[in-house]
């Protein structure tokens, strides 16, 4: 095992995308990621990487396409609002099937909103990151090495299937310190014969963008791309159960929210309530198969969130409502409290879900 | 065994820097340790504030709302956060800065005047480490071999010269 440090969240993702091979970094400012940036600002130059403070979020994602286009590993990073100027880009990218990560680290929403931890992004995250037919990876760290982990993840799944992976975290997982070990296993890029990099005048010119003018060929593109989708729902579903074993209460609850779970489990088991745990680390492709047999053993299901009951749509059609799914949940900023969290497993043990 | 800790001052009193140091020290001692700071729009001489949480099992929450161990470098801290402590708990108060006394007897309470030590002692922005070194010692976690060890990993190569000095400041407030 090697030395563990202990690193913020945000800092855990920026070294870890300059462990996977990325060497160029596109942001704006925005808190409570910005430490992202900074990492990147002090590292990238000292390994003939490339950091660059564009002149707004919609830049910068411009940057990252022409990056991704010319076949190398790069990124943006961001924070709610920043995200939806990005939106434009990611539609742009999944339109030429372009290999990127993308950090959200949550604020509270929507507008400028604050600046305090949030989930509220979940739907724009897992079903409309812009406009058009398209869908990103988006995985949910919990912890600081798994927001190591799961940065060198999205590289390669985005290389593998050429789209957006995005990292979804949020403002308490940017901002935590927690131990982490760097040693992590990167697997190489694969070969890009789509990219943008120099003829040679030995090939054909590669074209990168999205523009499809005849109906029948677009139609073609997107069929494509969710045969694509489909694989990955197949073969990319991440999740981890807690508890579930005997469980006649299961929790949904991803990121932060999972964090303060698992506290409300454990307090739960001592009070001899048999409650357990689900946590989605991909959050599309949604663990929906777990979920579904859950439904056959449970009583209920509780969705924690850190927004006003967004993946509760998603635990709801994966078990397709056939036991009942409430609502525990903190927004604007706010946390749930174990406490909050344990009260609702008590109301659902009682029967008194819905 | 789980503790939790809340470190609170005014910016510029180093309270996030003894935060890191008593999780790096969690860490060096095979703890799983969290240390979660609170951000947001505030002031130049305003409030700081971290959580640490230090446990033989993994960490789920890292947010501290009812510290075991309440560290208070100034009187809006003391305020703000007495009644938060668990029953039981330690508060250390900063008796320099906090003229008031704790009103909970629910809990046990040192007053260390660290930041006159600090002056007195001639490292005056050290304050913060007396008062480590006094919760070190009362929660049973005074080793000076682990504390050593964790020094190194905090402070900079190019900054060796704090380590002793850092050392003096925490046997200070321990003996006190």
């Amino acid at each position: 095992m090697s030395d563990k440090v202990l690193m913020k969240g945000n800092e855990a993702i920026a070294e870890a995308a300059i462990i996977a091979g990325c060497r160029h970094y596109f942001g704006y400012p925005i808190t409570p990621q910005t430490e992202i940036a900074a990492y990147m600002a002090k590292r990238m130059p000292k390994i003939g990487g490339c950091f660059l403070q564009a002149e707004s979020e919609i830049a910068a994602i411009n940057m990252v396409y022409g990056v991704a286009s010319a076949g190398k590993r790069v990124m943006t990073s961001s924070s709610s609002p920043g995200i939806s100027l990005k939106g434009e880009g990611l539609s742009y990218m999944a339109g030429a099937d372009m290999p990127c990560l993308v950090v959200n680290v949550q604020r509270g929403g929507p507008g400028l909103g604050g600046i305090q931890p949030s989930q509220s992004d979940y739907f724009q995250a897992t079903k409309a990151g812009g406009h058009g037919d398209f869908r990103m990876i988006v995985l949910a760290p919990a912890s600081v090495q798994e927001m190591a982990e799961l940065t060198v993840k999205g590289f390669e799944l985005a290389d593998k299937y050429r789209m957006t992976s995005m990292l979804l975290a949020d403002g308490t997982m940017g901002q935590m310190m927690e131990p982490v070990a760097l040693d992590l296993e990167v697997k190489p890029a694969p070969e890009k014969p789509w990219a943008t990099n120099g003829t040679k005048m030995q090939r054909a010119h590669n074209i990168t963008n999205s523009l499809s003018l005849v109906a029948e060929e677009l139609e073609a593109l997107n069929f494509a791309r969710y045969e694509k989708y489909a694989e990955i729902e197949k073969n990319e579903v991440m999740y981890e159960e807690y508890m579930m074993d005997d469980a006649e209460i299961c929790i949904a609850a991803f990121g932060i929210a999972s964090r303060v779970s698992r506290n409300a489990i454990d307090e739960a088991r001592r009070q001899g309530i048999k409650v357990g745990m689900i946590r989605p680390i991909t959050l599309w492709p949604f663990p929906a198969a777990p979920f579904k047999a859950a439904a056959d053993k449970v009583k209920s299901f509780i969705s924690v969130e850190l927004s006003m009951g967004q993946m509760i749509e998603d635990v709801r059609l994966a078990t397709e409502c056939k036991k009942p799914v409430t609502l525990c949940n903190r927004v604007g900023g706010m946390i749930p409290s174990p406490e909050q969290v344990l009260e609702a497993i008590i109301k659902a043990n009682n029967g008194g879900a819905n | 065994m789980t503790t939790k800790y809340l470190f609170s001052g005014f910016g510029g009193q180093g309270i996030l820097f003894s935060g890191k140091f008593v999780a790096y020290k969690g860490l060096t001692d095979d703890k799983q340790v969290s240390w979660l700071p609170s951000y947001g729009p505030e002031m130049r001489g305003g409030t700081a504030s971290c959580g640490v949480i230090v446990s033989d099992e993994q960490v789920g929450s890292p947010i501290v709302a009812k510290p075991d161990v309440l560290i208070a470098m100034n009187l809006p801290s003391l305020d703000r956060y007495e009644s938060a402590v668990a029953p039981g708990g330690m508060i250390f108060a900063d008796s320099t800065l906090i003229e008031r006394k704790v009103e909970r007897d629910d809990v046990k309470v040192f007053y260390i005047p660290a930041t006159a030590l600090a002056s007195e002692n001639g490292f005056p922005t050290l304050a913060n480490m007396i008062i480590v070194g006094k919760v070190l010692k009362e929660t049973g976690n005074y080793d000076e071999a682990s504390i050593d060890a964790t020094l190194r990993k905090v402070i900079s190569a190019k900054r060796a010269d704090m380590l002793e000095v850092n050392k003096k400041a925490m046997a200070l407030g321990a003996e006190y």
